[in-house]
């Protein structure tokens, strides 16, 4: 199994995180996933990477950017990997309350 | 160790030492998180002592990593030990935690691995759940065997002091 440049952190069954895997799969892009705990004082390894210890995050290598919270992580995706300005449905209002559980 | 027989278990075709290890990809489980991996890449970085071993909770799996856990083999060896068990990710994440394990452990809760290495053990008295019975894998790079006990009695616990000679013959 090669290293995917995209880590992503998740947990299961959460619909924000669900929704950055369907904007993944949109893009096709390659990732790990990393399955944590539900418990939010038991995630430090999010905690570590990221500074919070909301979920989802991910990890891009390929741009070295570490982010939180799935408005932003689906901006950015977009943004990153979309066709240029094509997709005028992302708003900045969608990024409220993305890492929530 | 009891004054009455102990159950055998049938004799089974499984994969011994000399054959390649069957390769396979199954969430593994640190005491932070779980990811795929595949056998082979464990593997590829040395050798592998695979733990098969009964779901998390049952005794056997407290005594075995208890035991494994106070050896540390990969102190003194080059070796890289995970277990696995038909157990979740979330129950993998307990053991780890209640045993203070530094080992990481593979969920197969389909038990298609055990199924590959032809060591299925179908419970008696829980319908419809299989598990592999206890068994111990020592692989290298190429995932050749180079020792493997299969358990022959229910219940049955590996020789450790014979895992410790295998691992010495590295």
């Amino acid at each position: 199994m090669s290293d995917p440049d995209i880590t992503f952190y998740r947990l299961q069954a959460c619909p924000f995180c669900e929704r950055v895997t369907r904007k993944l799969a949109q893009y096709d892009l390659d990732y790990q996933s990393r399955f944590i705990e539900p418990m939010h004082s038991d995630r430090n390894v999010v905690k570590r990477i990221s500074g919070k210890r909301t979920v989802p995050a991910i990890v891009d290598r390929n741009t070295g950017v570490t982010m939180s919270e799935s408005g932003n992580i689906v901006e950015y995706l977009d943004r990153t990997y979309g066709t240029e300005g094509s997709d005028p449905s992302r708003t900045a209002s969608e990024s409220a309350d993305g890492g929530a559980d | 160790m009891v004054d009455f027989e102990v159950v055998d278990l049938p004799e089974t075709d499984h994969v011994d030492e000399g054959d390649t290890a069957p390769d396979f990809t199954r969430p593994l489980v640190n005491e932070e998180y779980w990811e795929d991996a595949a056998l082979s890449d464990l593997a590829e970085e040395g050798p592998v002592l695979l733990v098969f071993y009964t779901m998390d909770g049952a005794f056997p799996a407290t005594y075995i990593w208890n035991e494994i856990r106070d050896r540390s083999w990969d102190s003194d060896h080059d070796v890289t030990v995970v277990g696995l068990s038909i157990s979740s990710p979330y129950e993998h994440k307990t053991l780890i935690e209640e045993r203070g394990i530094d080992y990481r452990l593979f969920s197969d809760p389909a038990n298609g691995v055990a199924e590959a290495y032809g060591i299925v053990n179908d419970l008696d008295g829980m319908a419809g759940v299989s598990e592999p019975r206890p068994a111990v894998y020592l692989l290298d790079e190429d995932r050749t065997v180079e020792y493997a006990w299969v358990a022959s009695e229910w219940p049955d616990f590996p020789d450790y002091d014979e895992v410790e000679a295998a691992l010495a013959d590295l």
